[in-house]
């Protein structure tokens, strides 16, 4: 039989299925939400029961500055894929470095503390339970963010290169889900770690 | 049934020298071609898994044998249960899934391809992962070579201490890269369904097929992740020093039963699911009937996507627990039980009153409907803490498991090879020789697992390498070994229908089965681009309308 009979005749229809990245991010996000609830679990499960010091109170400090970065940076990845879809693209230009640049301040705020951490304070992901579960919490959310950086940074050469159109603000704005997401589960982390663990 | 008039690419294949059709299969991003990639995969690993399996029961079929070491004993169990999930059945759901879901929307191809191609090959070398550790794990210590904690892992096994050497590590880093490829096949499977179906086919409209394995997608995006994120865990534990599973250290050997058994629970949907995929397209076509209840089979999915999350802990009754958690996980397990029995009443239903032909894919799925009954009572049975005290890590167990996952997974699974098997190759398989494979297999499963349940009763556990005579577990052992060179012999049969049918078997045609679902509109095997332009859909049973043109399905849905 041929394929082309299937088509019904005088058949007139509205079709417009979703579209195919922004639901392929969804899913991707649905996952990595998943991997981070079993680790925030995990620290929530072991706040208070580390056998050996240091513990929270005594080492963290809360990191309000970066944390306005990061959180900023949504605003400015947002502002940005706006600019996109109404065709200014020095105006997008602009408001991707702010975003990679808040984005950089951020990771560079998270290695100071870890810096400070492990060499002034000798708190390793080795030394107790928080230790294991704040380095491997902390961890995964940065790891997050060098890969958010990386995607952007890619987007940001394409933009030099000039390559970077008012067609594609679809794709930049799939993009920006992600960031938004890795904003959000900061949200999460500082809650968990900083205002109820410490 | 004329073949379109565009010439087929793929014919002047045939021609081309070995290496060069070698290279179009390694860098396809075809979904047929993957989807084929991924079930020849899983059907290697069915074989290895499944000789695993006869070396366990050639050791146990009488006290104090001594055919493998109680070392090689822990690793064939593990290797077993390890291959068997993650590199069979996992990877054949999705070939098949691969194959079919684009054919029966109308589509293309995926909605990825080349995120497909990644995902099958993150699985193909998470399975070779695996079996290096044979050649690989020695380690500094030189202890151990395949894994030996268990399909489950429980710690502190894993730990550096109890498990020197790197089988363990081999272990971790399979799941962990075929745990990647799962993520990747599911959103492509999501994105797929929601997003390439072709004009008309809205989501009431979808063959229950792309529907269920919609739902089992979303449970391997919400299930699987767990597995990854507990597998770091025991990285960081084994690597870096880390305390999560270290009792010593405060760390809590019970939690990582609990991630495990997140991912553990639905995962057996994830299986399962699938299997019921199989049975709700092929029942109604060898009943001559629509599916009975379209949107209670949907809804009924969906509602076990959901209980499916909260019943894990039904693992862990003999790990005492409190009786809160006890009455939750019991409450919830049987909960689950209400719409996968609305699922089989509508099975049946749509069998009421058919024309049915006992073909023998409908042999496999009928089978499965009587099988899938029985699993799921003695899982009612077990779902009852009390009863799970007295059962928990018996033989009991492993006979109710492997009723679900061979008797009711594996037997849909052949019933699905014999059905689209024309469709991917052309040719028919042999009726004879899939009927003498269905009796084998058929006493060859009653013999191993129903015999299996009574050993269980009698207090045999579960992964004891020998054990004493004079228990009454001596003539039940046998029974159940004897059974398993059936099903082996059953396999083989299998094995040489697929090869036999692939060169010797009778043409197809496009519709050998006079289906009603997109797949079969197409050629047998289909060219490249699926189909010659956009099928447009009004009803479930788009040939059928094609077929009844005065009595389309639309009129009545």
């Amino acid at each position: 039989m041929n394929a082309t009979s299937m088509t019904v005749a005088g058949a007139r229809l509205e079709w417009n299925p979703p579209e195919r990245g922004r639901v392929a991010m969804f899913s991707l996000i649905a996952a990595e939400a998943a991997i981070f609830t079993i680790f925030v679990v995990a620290y929530l499960f072991y706040v208070g029961k580390s056998l050996t010091g240091p513990t929270p109170k005594d080492v963290l400090s809360v990191p309000v500055l970066y944390t306005i970065c990061l959180l900023s940076s949504s605003l400015t990845i947002h502002l940005a894929a706006t600019s996109l879809r109404r065709g200014s693209i020095l105006s997008f230009g602009l408001l991707w470095v702010a975003t990679i640049t808040l984005g950089a301040a951020f990771l560079y705020g998270t290695a100071i503390e870890w810096y400070r951490l492990i060499y002034n304070e000798g708190f390793t992901i080795s030394t107790n339970l928080f230790g294991t579960t704040y380095y491997s919490l902390l961890g995964l959310h940065g790891f997050h963010v060098v890969v958010g950086l990386l995607s952007l940074s890619i987007v940001m050469v394409f933009t030099l290169l000039g390559s970077v159109r008012s067609e594609h603000a679809e794709r930049i704005d799939v993009l920006s889900l992600y960031w938004h997401f890795v904003d959000v589960v900061w949200i999460v982390v500082f809650t968990v770690v900083y205002l109820i663990g410490r | 049934m004329s073949t379109d008039a565009i010439a087929l690419p793929g014919t002047e294949l045939a021609s081309q020298p070995f290496v060069a059709r070698l290279h179009d299969w390694v860098t396809t991003v075809d979904h047929k071609r993957l989807g084929i990639l991924y079930i020849t995969f899983s059907l290697l690993f069915l074989l290895i898994a499944g000789v695993e399996a006869m070396l366990i029961r050639i050791q146990l079929i009488r006290p104090h044998n001594d055919f493998v070491s109680p070392q090689v004993f822990n690793r064939l169990f593990t290797m077993h249960g390890t291959t068997m999930i993650f590199f069979v059945i996992m990877p054949v759901m999705f070939g098949f899934a691969n194959y079919l879901i684009p054919l029966m929307i109308g589509a293309r191809d995926m909605a990825f391809p080349r995120l497909n191609a990644f995902s099958f090959w993150m699985t193909a070398f998470g399975g070779l992962l695996l079996y290096f550790s044979l050649a690989g794990a020695n380690g500094l210590y030189g202890a151990g070579n395949a894994p030996d904690v268990g399909w489950f892992a429980y710690a502190p096994l894993t730990s550096q201490t109890f498990s020197i050497g790197h089988s363990t590590d081999f272990w971790i880093l399979a799941l962990l890269v075929s745990g990647f490829g799962s993520i990747g096949t599911a959103v492509n499977i999501i994105a797929t369904v929601l997003c390439m179906r072709c004009p008309g086919m809205t989501l009431a409209k979808m063959p229950l097929f792309a529907w269920l394995n919609l739902v089992m997608a979303g449970l391997v995006i919400l299930a699987v992740s767990p597995l990854t994120a507990a597998q770091i865990m025991l990285l960081v534990d084994r690597y870096l020093g880390g305390h999560f599973f270290d009792t010593q250290a405060g760390g809590s050997a019970v939690i990582w039963m609990h991630f495990f058994w997140v991912f553990g629970h639905p995962e057996v949907y994830v299986l399962v699911i699938p299997a019921f995929a199989f049975a709700s397209e092929i029942i109604p076509v060898f009943s001559r009937k629509p599916i009975f209840g379209y949107s209670v089979m949907v809804a009924a999915t969906i509602a076990i996507g959901f209980i499916s999350m909260s019943v894990w802990a039904h693992h862990m009754f003999t790990v005492g627990m409190s009786s809160a958690a006890n009455n939750f996980f019991v409450i919830s397990t049987m909960a689950i039980a209400v719409p996968t029995g609305i699922k089989i009443f509508n099975w049946l239903a749509t069998m009421w009153g058919g024309k049915i032909e006992f073909k023998t894919p409908m042999l496999f799925c009928i089978a499965f409907l009587f099988q899938f009954l029985i699993a799921g009572l003695t899982g009612i049975m077990q779902g009852a803490a009390p009863f799970d005290w007295h059962l928990g890590n018996s033989y009991f167990v492993v006979a109710h498991f492997h009723y679900v996952i061979v008797g009711g997974i594996l037997f849909t699974l052949f019933g699905a090879f014999y059905y689209w098997f024309p469709k991917m190759s052309g040719k028919m398989c042999s009726e004879a020789l899939g009927k003498l494979h269905f009796w084998l297999f058929i006493i060859g499963f009653h013999l191993t697992f129903d015999f299996m349940h009574i050993p269980g009763l009698l207090g045999m556990p579960r992964r004891i390498y020998t054990y004493e005579p004079g228990r009454g577990w001596d003539t039940w052992n046998f029974i159940v070994t004897i059974g398993v060179f059936f099903q082996a012999a059953g396999i083989l049969v299998f094995l040489g229908n697929l090869i036999w049918s692939y060169f010797r078997g009778k043409a197809a045609g496009s519709d050998p089965w006079d289906a009603w679902t997109l797949e079969w509109s197409t050629n047998s095997p289909p060219p490249a681009y699926n189909f010659a332009s956009r099928p447009v859909v009004k009803s479930r049973r788009p040939l059928w309308d094609f077929k009844h043109p005065a009595d389309p399905d639309w009129n009545y849905e």
